[in-house]
């Protein structure tokens, strides 16, 4: 993974002495509250429902077992003893105290982590699949490219103050695990007809309020491009985007109303000046980040292996756990290995620090000491030996990580909600709860099969919940928390915006709600359809038939 | 005391006056010292501002193109862009696309809403001088001009990116 040289450690220090006097300054009364909220938001602080919350970013998803040891140690010494990882590979603790958030800050920077615009009206943390370069099925490794933007957006003194939140993610799979056809910007790495690496760009998607899929901006853009378009299309979102509403204020809005075409004129305008000029990419540049991601030193092994085979035979758990949290390598004798964080009884993303540091021990034992984390709240193992497996299994089930339930109903993403943030409208864990308590059976998954379900406690959907295949939205009715229902989303590169279903539903009725939902996906399948595939064919009218009919 | 600093952070005789957005050519000439003249009255009535034989530069409001002025920035000495709140970031851009686009090589100057943790990024952008607020301690602005020892990206003040220099 990247390492910092001197001027990146050079950056954080500066940036955490910064922090540290602008949250001196707000103390002693000489910042005022709306002078400090976008200073404190760029280093990642919330003031929430019960304490702030700081959001530390986990670039691109990529975490060292050492990194992942301070984020325990941090969450005992100043938190609870916990920390929660988002759909944005982003790790957040709910009960920091805002004066020892610069001590906070100066930890995470001994491990070369930081908050640095994990929120706010800037360009936030990159993010890609989390199978970046060990993806049987990739076009590139993403991980170099999201270090280029990670640079090129860090404190660019031009964007920091745009009409609303930027976010960027780039996809080098086929399968994209990143959802990037809802991003602001979405990156797709691709060869033109003569091999040459580039990046299909589209722009526009989001989620919120007003959900929309990403546009092509441009078919093909040749790697060495990428900053000085992206510059562009940034540079014209900061004079041209909505700042009398912040709920039109994203560049969907803008790309909406202006045309893509024309959005597309006014960037090439831009860029005429700064194409080719001194923010163009070398390949030197290029390379210089890309060594930081080669291949650990894999051994030579066969893709086989007798003990895992037995097991295979003999341990249904381990063949359930196998099925769904294991997949495929680029490296013969080599699996990725999906950590499912999605136990009943504990909010989906979050890990205490005892399973932190477990987790770091066993990235170390079996992983090159590296992780990821997923867009699915999940953690990766990223280069485990097949031969390993056995023992790895056996490891994760005494700490509650060898759930088998990646990809199934019970993988649930899901936002922290209002038990915790002061934009909710509802709860969501404890909605995640019920449905996974009720649900909680190997064979009830797996008869169901591929499937997603999101849960948003409001309209910022930091629980994706629009491009859920089960979409559940919290939302306020009269001061009673109430949850509507959207079918058919999917955030691939087939992405598509869930349907409402119809009225909306009290918490206590969302089990039984699901429930229905998956009786008429299961009596209208065709063979071993997934539910997506059957919504597509069949429409929402059946689900909304049965779900709403009266009871006789 | 002289609210306006340049990149050093030293304090700058100020012999501006800034013309408001709503002034006709005669509330304007009525002023005294060198004139900043909001870009719309300087279309209007560019002649007889000249004819005054007075100083003049021009100021755009957060929003307001470099293109209305694009054919004067030759000769003018000074350009200000306005703030009109501290999270209105456009100016950022325009300052950028005065210096890159257009080469315009005079004063650039942040008028408004200027407070001291903006100061190091309009220093990036291009801007020359900072017309503080009343709130921002003179040695504090000092202080924030010098908040970032380097930076990673291609700016006007230094148009070589980090990875061109490392």
């Amino acid at each position: 993974m990247y390492r910092y040289d001197q001027y990146d450690h050079q950056m954080l220090q500066d940036r955490i002495e910064q922090f540290r006097d602008q949250t001196r300054r707000f103390l002693a009364g000489e910042l005022e509250s709306s002078q400090f909220l976008p200073l404190r938001l760029q280093n990642g602080l919330y003031i929430q429902r019960l304490a702030p919350m700081l959001r530390v970013c986990i670039p691109y998803g990529c975490l060292s077992s050492r990194q992942l040891r301070k984020v325990a140690a941090i969450s005992r010494k100043y938190d609870k003893g916990y920390a929660h990882f988002s759909t944005r590979q982003n790790v957040q603790f709910n009960w920091p105290q805002l004066p020892e958030v610069p001590e906070i800050l100066a930890e995470l920077a001994e491990v070369e982590m930081h908050a640095i615009q994990t929120s706010g009206n800037c360009i936030r943390n990159t993010t890609t699949d989390q199978f970046a370069g060990v993806a049987p099925d990739q076009i590139d490794d993403s991980r170099p490219w999201c270090e280029l933007i990670r640079q090129w957006s860090t404190f660019h003194p031009e964007f920091l103050y745009l009409p609303r939140k930027f976010k960027i993610a780039v996809c080098g799979t086929e399968r994209d695990q990143a959802a990037t056809l809802v991003h602001d910007i979405g990156l797709y790495l691709k060869k033109d007809e003569n091999g040459e690496l580039g990046f299909q760009v589209l722009v526009g998607g989001g989620l919120g309020r007003t959900p929309m899929i990403g546009q092509v901006i441009r078919e093909f853009l040749p790697w060495r491009h990428l900053l000085t378009y992206l510059n562009s299309i940034v540079r014209l979102y900061n004079q041209e985007g909505r700042r009398d509403n912040k709920y039109k204020a994203r560049i969907k809005i803008l790309v909406k109303d202006m045309g893509i075409d024309q959005y597309r004129e006014r960037v090439e305008l831009d860029w005429q000046h700064g194409k080719d000029g001194p923010g163009t990419l070398t390949s030197e540049e290029v390379e210089r980040c890309k060594r930081y991601f080669v291949d650990p030193p894999y051994e030579t092994l066969e893709d086989s292996d007798a003990d895992v085979e037995n097991l295979l035979r003999s341990d249904v758990l381990f063949t359930q756990w196998m099925e769904r949290n294991v997949n495929a390598h680029k490296q013969s004798g080599y699996r990725i290995v999906t950590l499912c964080l999605k136990a009943a009884g504990s909010p989906p993303g979050d890990l205490s620090a005892e399973q932190m540091e477990f987790v770091a021990d066993l990235a170390d034992r079996f992983g090159f000491g590296e992780l990821r984390v997923s867009r699915e709240q999940n953690l990766v193992l990223t280069d485990v030996r097949l031969r390993d497996l056995p023992a790895l299994h056996a490891a994760l089930k005494q700490q509650h990580l060898a759930t088998p339930y990646v990809g199934l109903l019970n993988d649930i993403i899901c936002c922290p909600g209002g038990d915790y943030c002061s934009l909710a409208n509802a709860k969501s864990i404890p909605i995640a709860e019920a449905i996974q308590r009720r649900f909680d059976d190997f064979e009830v998954q797996h008869n169901i099969g591929e499937i997603s379900l999101n849960i948003s406690g409001c309209m910022n959907a930091c629980g994706h919940h629009h491009v859920g295949n089960i979409g559940i939205l919290g939302v306020d009715k009269k001061g009673e928390e109430f949850y509507q229902i959207a079918l058919g989303g999917a955030a691939n590169r087939e992405a598509s915006l869930g349907k409402v279903l119809g009225p909306s539903f009290a918490q206590e009725e969302i089990p039984d709600v699901v429930d229905k939902i998956l009786q008429v996906y299961l009596r209208r399948r065709e063979g071993r359809e997934r539910f997506i595939d059957t919504f597509n064919r069949i429409g929402l009218e059946p689900f909304k038939e049965h779900v709403y009919a009266q009871a006789d | 005391m002289p609210r306006l600093i340049d990149t050093n952070g030293l304090p700058v005789v100020n012999p501006w006056q800034v013309v408001p957005k709503d002034a006709t050519l005669d509330t304007a000439l009525a002023l005294d010292g060198a004139l900043l003249v909001p870009a719309a009255l300087w279309n209007a009535h560019k002649a007889e501002l000249q004819q005054s034989g007075r100083k003049l530069g021009v100021w755009l409001d957060s929003g307001e193109s470099a293109d209305l002025i694009v054919d004067d920035l030759a000769t003018l000495p000074l350009v200000a862009l306005n703030f009109p709140g501290f999270m209105d970031g456009r100016s950022y851009s325009t300052a950028a696309i005065l210096r890159t686009h257009h080469n315009y090589q005079g004063e650039l100057r942040a008028i408004g809403d200027v407070l001291r943790d903006q100061l190091f990024y309009l220093k990036r952008c291009g801007f020359t001088t900072f017309d503080l607020k009343d709130t921002v301690k003179l040695e504090d602005a000092q202080k924030a001009l010098g908040d970032f020892t380097t930076n990673y990206q291609s700016t006007v003040e230094e148009p070589l990116p980090l990875f061109l220099r490392r």
